[in-house]
């Protein structure tokens, strides 16, 4: 395997040590920047993923066919989107909270 | 004067390597970003991930994608994140130390996970057609894509809408309240 050529599933294999990664900073980090650090991961995986497909699943049809990375584009503008909002949260939480450990955010428990 | 063995042919080998490479720097800077005691750190490891992800995206033939995720991923999302760091790195929660039981948790978690993924991935045919040709730009296809109304145009107007909201959306949100 290491020597053949590389192929889909060398690709698919980093995607998923990519979003492992980012799901153990989610689930271990308290840290509320942290966490977000994890999803971006999460979602870069997601993008190897679709340009990897994009780009193994041949183009001999003739007109160059790039639906694949044309969704890891989306994904990278709802990515910008995401950080902005969340940092904008976390923020005005620590502003309110002087902390953003979100163990201890619980203002919305009944 | 002729050597007595003959040296391998490594040439062929060379795209072999540079993925290993990219490879090893993308999951292993993902890795520190995602254990690193320190939030910095990890801002950092993550900005390698970056790098390393952009370099894998060039060997997909996806040089448009590529440039995008350096100039939005690290010019963008990872200095948000390092403001974000730097305004809120006060308390002792975000040097980001973490209870060691839920770490060890996350970490066995995060490695069965991968583990049936590479099962999964391994033991999965996919219908594979490598491209035979040269990678070509892929710039003027996407921006056509992007601008065909029978194509993506509606998604991407929409995307637009979507960051305009975000952006007032944040603004709104990050605004001082307290001086009132």
């Amino acid at each position: 395997m290491l020597l053949a050529a590389i192929g889909l599933q060398h690709y698919l294999l980093v995607g998923a040590a990519l979003f492992c990664a980012g799901l153990v900073a989610v689930m271990s980090r308290r840290n509320a920047v942290a966490i977000l650090i994890g999803i971006e991961l999460m979602l870069n995986a997601a993008n190897v993923n679709l340009v990897a497909f994009d780009h193994f699943r041949g183009k001999a049809a003739g007109a160059p066919v790039i639906d694949g990375q044309l969704f890891a584009l989306f994904v990278l503008v709802i990515a910008a989107a995401e950080a902005a909002v969340a940092l904008a949260l976390i923020l005005n939480v620590f502003d309110t909270r002087d902390r953003i450990d979100v163990d201890e955010l619980d203002m919305l428990k009944g | 004067m002729t050597l007595a063995f003959d040296i391998p042919d490594l040439s062929g080998l060379i795209p072999q390597l540079i993925f290993f490479g990219l490879a090893a720097v993308s999951v292993l800077s993902a890795i520190a970003a995602a254990v690193a005691p320190r939030i910095v750190h990890a801002a950092f490891g993550l900005m390698a991930a970056f790098f390393g992800i952009a370099g894998l995206y060039a060997m997909l033939g996806a040089d448009f994608v590529a440039f995008s995720q350096i100039i939005v991923y690290v010019g963008g999302i990872l200095v948000l994140l390092v403001f974000g760091v730097l305004l809120t790195a006060r308390t002792e929660a975000s040097l980001g130390i973490d209870r060691p039981v839920r770490r060890a948790g996350a970490l066995a978690v995060g490695s069965l996970l991968f583990v049936l993924l590479a099962i999964a991935i391994d033991s999965t045919s996919f219908p594979e057609a490598a491209p035979t040709e040269d990678p070509q730009p892929t710039t003027a296809a996407i921006g056509r894509a992007f601008l065909d109304p029978e194509g993506m145009l509606v998604p991407f107007e929409l995307a637009s809408v979507l960051l305009l909201a975000a952006l007032i959306g944040a603004a709104y949100l990050a605004r001082r309240r307290r001086s009132s």
